[in-house]
């Protein structure tokens, strides 16, 4: 699916990732943890395509294309989903006018025709129940006076209406109240399949109860330090990441 | 009925034969350029008018030759020489163009861009007479269906001719010939222009539109417009086409006059599209206009604007609010890009009680343009319990353009409440990413998060003229986030 490798990237001359490499086939999901600043945000941004980060190193290659050489808007066309952290509003802008654009336009990418309003609807109607999303919010501005909660729905809503190959989750967990997370994380679950796979930036292992990861890694200053199974969840929820900060350093 | 358009009326008309099918021969007809008392006499005798029509004008000319040219307003542009212009050229060309081939392949492409289809694209570049001869046929059954009800709608000359006692009555009551320089200068030598008269308790069944009145030929430079809605009657008027409008003229100085008589109605909708200038600020219209209506007692008039061109911009819609439980709306979006300038806002007068009025106003400023916002809300002595409320936004999309906002408030009765608010923002980054990530490209995005920004005002115009709209400001601000 994704094939990172020795990425390096720096902002206004500071340099975020420093080597970073990561492998994520199909169907699998990884979990990527890591302390405050260490650039899971940002490797999250690269991935879309944000344009302010340069890339100084290194390759990613997505689905055998070189993911680098695509436009922000066409990696979200191959199948690239990210669920941001901070979710924008749009303010005059309603959620179904947005996602009906957001569609519309990916299936014109892939040569698929556009949705008829009736049909488009009633997929609204379904998706809308996997994360349990009031149905009042479709018809606001995008994310324009949801509450915290409400914004990591509606992302994972999104997630569920534009059905993308690779969905990276930025702390989709923060904000969330314990029923809500298992709402969004069950919502996650049964959008996986076999063909598609799944990053899920978090700080807690609670979240990973659910969502459970194939795989867990530790980014710390711009790498990845520490690879492992979810058991390591569980031991950086113990012992934080002293121990690694340690070994990392040697 | 009650949702019959114009363009559904053209798709009506659009198979029927042609039924009138000649040609006139149109003889160029100008005077010599410049401005004196003799310009205005022969303007005067050239169109036939009566004795009154002539001394209101020469009246305007003595008033404006004791005026000079405002220059509070935040624009800058080099002024034109009164004496370097032709006042009189009539009757006005209809054909622009010799043929397709010689329309500016840019404003094509614009029109394409519009969704405007090529026939009508032809019309409106003046190109072929038969499509102008086309729209005289809509334009006559149009006129047959306002007849029945006693609506008049007709060009401004004809009505001095046809309809003198009403014109007489209301012209200039709501601008005096003093008014300012622009509005004197208008009512000393204006060409021709709307009249329309809506009589008590009559409801149009249509939006009116300049668009389909006959001889309108091409947009005067100094255009002279008079609504009347008598007694309890509502009229929804549009002006203006969403394509873009050359001219060689480049100062442009309309006067629109709109009068509301008791628990009337008047909804004047405007897309403004003059020529701004090239991306380096050359050439480009100077809109300098005058507009204003008065209400009588539970009356409404509501201003919408769309204005996205013009290189300098200079307009004011208003409101007297004379009679009790009146109300003033303002609606407006005005976009600027590369190097054009706009001054717009309103002005609201309360002077009865309970009087009422409502200011949203967006600007949107690109590359190097400079916008302003410039409102009056003035709450007289007698408005007992009277209510404004104003918004403005300003949206930055670069960081070369400027946003500046003048309200000023004038308030004589301390029962009145007055809100304001005033937002700036900067067309943000972080909007575009999230789009662009959802698929959404970037010329897309952009005028999904402008018209968003823009829709309480967009809302306020007729269902196709606010897709036209749409998709307008979108093409004015292609390629300008920066
Ligand atoms: N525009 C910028 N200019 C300078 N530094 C930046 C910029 N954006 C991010 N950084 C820095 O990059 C580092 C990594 O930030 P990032 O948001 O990726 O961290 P994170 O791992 O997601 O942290 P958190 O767990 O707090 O979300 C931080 O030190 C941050 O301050
Ligand atoms: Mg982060």
């Amino acid at each position: 699916m994704i094939k990172i490798e020795n990425l390096h990237a720096s902002i206004d001359g500071k340099e975020i990732l420093k080597g970073l490499n990561l492998e994520v086939n199909a169907g699998e999901v990884h979990a990527i943890m890591g302390p405050n600043g260490a650039g899971k945000s940002t490797l999250a941004s690269i991935l879309a395509g944000r344009e302010e980060y340069e890339i100084t190193e290194g390759s990613i290659l997505f689905e055998g294309k070189d993911l680098l050489e695509l436009s922000t808007e066409d990696r979200a066309r191959e199948g690239l989903f990210l669920a941001f952290q901070y979710p924008v509003e749009i303010p005059g802008v309603s959620n179904i006018n947005f996602l009906r654009t957001s569609l519309n336009e990916i299936k014109e990418y892939r040569g698929e025709n556009p949705l008829s309003a009736k049909d488009f609807m009633k997929m609204v109607r379904e998706k809308s129940t996997i994360v349990e999303l009031d149905s009042k919010l479709a018809n606001r501005s995008v994310n324009v006076g949801f509450s915290g909660g409400e914004k990591k729905r509606n992302e994972i809503f999104q997630m569920a209406m534009l059905d993308p190959k690779l969905a990276i989750l930025d702390e989709t967990d923060s904000g969330l109240d314990i029923d809500a997370l298992r709402i969004v994380a069950n919502g996650v679950n049964k959008l996986k399949t076999p063909q598609n796979a799944c990053i899920v930036i978090t700080h807690y292992q609670r979240l990973l109860d659910y969502i459970v990861p194939d795989f867990v890694h530790v980014l710390f200053d711009g790498k990845i330090v520490k690879t492992g199974t979810k058991e390591l969840a569980l031991i950086l929820e113990e012992k934080g990441y002293d121990w690694i900060k340690e070994s990392a350093a040697v | 009925m009650a949702n019959y358009t114009e363009n559904e009326l053209a798709k009506d008309l659009e198979n029927q034969e042609y039924k009138f099918g000649f040609v006139t021969d149109i003889e160029t007809d100008k005077a010599p350029v410049g401005l004196s008392e003799d310009i205005i006499r022969l303007i005067s005798s050239k169109k036939n008018e009566p004795e009154w029509m002539l001394s209101f004008r020469l009246n305007a000319f003595e008033v404006w030759k004791k005026m000079t040219e405002p220059e509070w307003a935040h624009v800058h542009y080099k002024k034109p020489d009164f004496q370097e212009i032709t006042y009189y050229a009539a009757p006005k060309q209809t054909k622009k163009y010799e043929s397709w081939d010689d329309v500016d392949p840019e404003m094509k492409e614009t029109m394409t861009k519009l969704g405007i289809s090529l026939e009508e694209q032809q019309r409106l570049s003046g190109v072929a007479v038969d499509f102008v001869m086309d729209s005289v046929s809509v334009a006559t059954s149009f006129k047959e269906k306002l007849k029945e009800l006693g609506i008049i709608f007709c060009s401004f000359s004809d009505a001095v001719q046809e309809y003198p006692e009403l014109v007489k009555k209301y012209m200039g009551t709501v601008i005096p010939t003093t008014d300012n320089f622009y509005a004197s200068l208008n009512s000393a030598v204006f060409t021709d222009g709307s009249f329309c008269y809506i009589p008590k308790g009559i409801r149009c069944p249509m939006e009116l539109s300049t668009y389909f009145r006959i001889n309108a030929g091409g947009t005067g430079q100094f255009e002279r417009t008079l609504v009347i809605a008598d007694e309890g009657s509502y009229v929804s008027y549009l002006e203006g086409c969403t394509a873009p409008q050359r001219d060689e003229n480049q100062l442009h100085a309309a006067v629109v006059e709109l009068i509301a008589l008791e628990n009337a109605e008047i909804k004047y909708s405007t897309v403004q599209n003059w020529y701004p200038g090239n991306k380096q600020g050359k050439g480009g219209v100077f809109n300098f206009v005058t507009k204003r209506g008065i209400c009588e007692r539970r009356a409404k008039i509501s201003w919408t604007q769309v204005e996205t061109g013009s290189a300098v911009t200079w307009k004011y819609p208003s409101c007297i609010l004379k009679g009790d439980y009146s109300v003033g709306e303002f609606y407006s979006v005005a976009v600027t890009n590369n190097y054009q300038q706009a001054d717009t806002g309103t002005k609201m007068i309360h002077l009865g009680k309970h009087t009422k009025s409502t200011i949203i106003s967006k600007g949107i400023s690109a590359g190097k343009s400079q916008n302003s916002y410039r409102g009056l809300v003035q709450i007289h002595k007698n408005a007992q319990q009277s209510r404004n409320f104003s918004q403005c936004d300003s949206l930055l999309m670069s960081d070369q353009c400027g946003a500046h906002t003048f309200p000023y408030i004038e308030c004589k009765n301390p029962s009145a409440k007055i809100e304001h608010e005033a937002t700036t923002s900067k067309i943000g980054e972080d909007q575009l990413f999230y789009c662009m990530q959802r698929g959404i490209s970037e010329e897309k995005a952009i005028s999904l998060i402008v018209n968003g920004y823009c829709k309480e005002v967009l809302n306020q115009l007729p269902m196709e003229f606010a897709v036209e709209a749409q998709k307008l400001l979108a093409i004015s601000l292609e390629g300008s986030v920066g």
